[in-house]
């Protein structure tokens, strides 16, 4: 028997397998297909302190191994998701979820997150600074070091449940925001989000996306991912969960190697609804055939 | 929803562009007309949403026009190619609000899902008719099988090279209790505009999933928003903001 628990800031999670946050819903879709309690846990669509529409359409582009998404944050805001999605959610999943949370100023974060904080459902609060189709918010946050630090600490006052800071790839020096968030208190960080790209119609001489560049996801951000989540396992010590472009139980491995203590899982989802499930299922047979006994003995093995 | 295996029976060419693809496989998610399936197609990452054109006993037929990458893939497929689909996605037609003489409209690669949908209508015991618009002659396809359905059937060509000369709209009965129509979303519009009943009406938008996950589809209506996966394709006239 192999053991693929991990644990994140006391979180014991079964496996370290965790859909990614506006890949997933809040559940109830993948739930008519199978039983999402084999999940490690999984973290909700990025919430507001409002509702959002988001971005208009074409929101979705296809790229060579992988996609553009320019959703925008559609959510419902956390008073709906408080009132309506968590407790849909509870009937489906009784495990702790991650709550992702996004804002347009710290007041925002800090409002959102205490919201939050007396939810029971929620084990770890995700902020993500780095969302890139919004304007005048998300990625703002998570290109400074400094407002980097700010949120971490608004938030870090509001709850006193784990806070883990979403970081984005579209900076220069991620290990600098890295250190920045853990200076200023964070429990963990989840890394990457998705990456700034466009794509353009031939035809029509425009951008395919309506908000002209969304993020990239999927196999195609694998090797970029994997490279900083590596740099940042070096520079912190506060656990990373990693993430993009992760679409096997082989990917999951490489990642912990390069320092992640638990995964997620976003593009896979979409093209393959039971993509975590064949992973989670898979697990056991790559550890054996890589000689692994614990999952947990592995992150950050390959530095 | 659920994701199976289909096999390629029969791959053909239907029109200028347009291939009639037969599979076989488990059909049973197929609940209403209107619906599609995603599929995926080896080396390109997102799915392709295609409309059931009809289903049932086994066997899934779809319509569908080369525009690209992957629908260019397809028509090279063979008989006996295995192909992972998703099936029994969107809302689909309601056909209990069709009355006796309900009016389908289709336009180009929009006709497909009517062909199920006059089926299921004709065997409600209702007597529908349809018109459906090209661009021209050589792009006409599925006037023989909806006939063969007994639907009084009118064609429309823009350039007036076969049937009706004009657009869909141009060429509309006087008399019907109800529409149902798919097509661009201009022929929509201008469809609402000149129906004097109200309607259902199948909409296309870039999706990433297709099954309601990911918000890449979402449009707003009169009442809320909707994802058109799975609140939609299809939407009623009334709640439709243009
Ligand atoms: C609910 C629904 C039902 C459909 N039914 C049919 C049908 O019965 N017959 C038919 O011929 N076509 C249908 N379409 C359109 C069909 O999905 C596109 O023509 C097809 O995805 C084009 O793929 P491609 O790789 O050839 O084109 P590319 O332009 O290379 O595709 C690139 C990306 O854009 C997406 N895309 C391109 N055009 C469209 C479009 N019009 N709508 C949605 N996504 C698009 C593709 O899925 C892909 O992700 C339907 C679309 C939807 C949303
Ligand atoms: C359609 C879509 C929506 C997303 N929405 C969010 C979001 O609301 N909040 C967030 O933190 N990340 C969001 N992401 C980013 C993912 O959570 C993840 O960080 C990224 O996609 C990389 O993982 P992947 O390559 O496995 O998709 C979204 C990604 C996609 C594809
Ligand atoms: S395409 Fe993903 S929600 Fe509609």
């Amino acid at each position: 028997m192999v053991n693929t628990k991990v644990t994140l800031s006391g979180l014991t999670l079964d496996n370290p397998v965790i859909p990614a946050s506006g890949t997933f819903g809040y559940g109830y879709e993948f739930a008519e297909l199978y039983d999402i309690n084999i999940l490690g846990s999984f973290s909700f669509k990025g919430t507001t302190k409002e509702g959002r529409f988001g971005n208009p359409s074409p929101r979705i582009a296809e790229t060579p191994s992988g996609m553009l998404n320019a959703v925008g944050l559609q959510n419902p805001g956390v008073e709906a998701v408080i009132s309506e999605e968590l407790p849909k959610l509870k009937k489906v999943f009784n495990k702790k979820v991650i709550a992702n949370v996004s804002g347009f100023s710290p007041e925002d974060y800090a409002y959102t997150c205490e919201r939050l904080d007396g939810e029971e459902q929620v084990g770890i609060i995700e902020c993500n600074i780095s969302c890139p189709n919004v304007h005048g918010g998300g990625m703002a946050f998570g290109a400074s070091p400094e407002a980097a630090a700010e949120i971490t600490r608004v938030v870090k006052k509001v709850t006193k449940k784990p806070v883990y800071m979403k970081l984005s790839p579209n900076v220069t020096d991620i290990k600098a925001v890295a250190l920045a968030c853990e200076e200023a208190g964070a429990d963990g960080l989840s890394l990457i989000n998705t990456l700034l790209g466009m794509r353009i119609d031939i035809k029509g001489r425009k951008p395919l996306l309506a908000n002209r560049t969304g993020g990239l996801s999927g196999p195609a951000v694998f090797p970029v991912a994997l490279r900083m989540v590596y740099d940042v396992y070096e520079a912190v010590k506060i656990p990373v969960i990693g993430m993009g472009g992760i679409m096997s139980a082989e990917d999951i491995v490489e990642m912990m190697l390069a320092g992640a203590s638990a995964c997620q899982v976003g593009a896979a989802n979409l093209v393959d609804p039971f993509a975590c499930k064949k992973i989670i299922e898979d697990l056991p047979r790559v550890m054996e055939k890589y000689k692994i006994k614990s999952l947990e003995e592995i992150i950050g093995g390959a530095h | 929803m659920t994701d199976s295996i289909f096999e390629i029976l029969e791959n053909k060419k239907l029109a200028r562009d347009v291939y009639c693809m037969r599979l076989s496989g488990d059909t049973s998610q197929i609940t209403r007309p209107g619906q599609f399936v995603n599929i995926k197609i080896d080396g390109l990452f997102l799915r392709r949403p295609i409309s059931v054109c009809d289903a049932g006993g086994n066997v899934l037929t779809l319509i569908y026009k080369v525009v690209g990458e992957g629908t260019r893939r397809m028509c090279e497929m063979r008989k006996g190619v295995k192909l992972s689909l998703l099936t029994g996605l969107g809302n689909g037609y309601d056909t209990s609000k069709s009355g006796d003489r309900p009016l389908l409209v289709g336009g180009g690669v929009g006709t497909p899902p009517l062909y199920l949908l006059a089926k299921k209508l004709v065997s409600e015991g209702k007597r529908p008719c349809a018109v459906i618009g090209f661009n021209t002659k050589d792009e006409v396809f599925l006037e023989k099988e909806l006939k063969a359905l007994g639907v009084p059937l009118t064609v429309a060509c823009a350039d007036g090279s076969y049937g009706e000369k004009g657009f869909v709209t141009d060429a509309l009965p006087g008399d019907y209790t109800y529409f149902y129509a798919c097509g661009p979303e201009p022929m929509l519009r201008a469809l609402c505009d000149a129906a004097h009943t109200s309607g259902q009406l199948s909409f296309e938008e870039r999706m990433g999933c297709g099954f309601g996950a990911c918000m890449g589809c979402s449009c707003k209506t009169k009442y809320k928003n909707k994802r058109i996966c799975k609140d939609g394709p299809v939407l009623e006239k009334e709640e439709i903001i243009w």
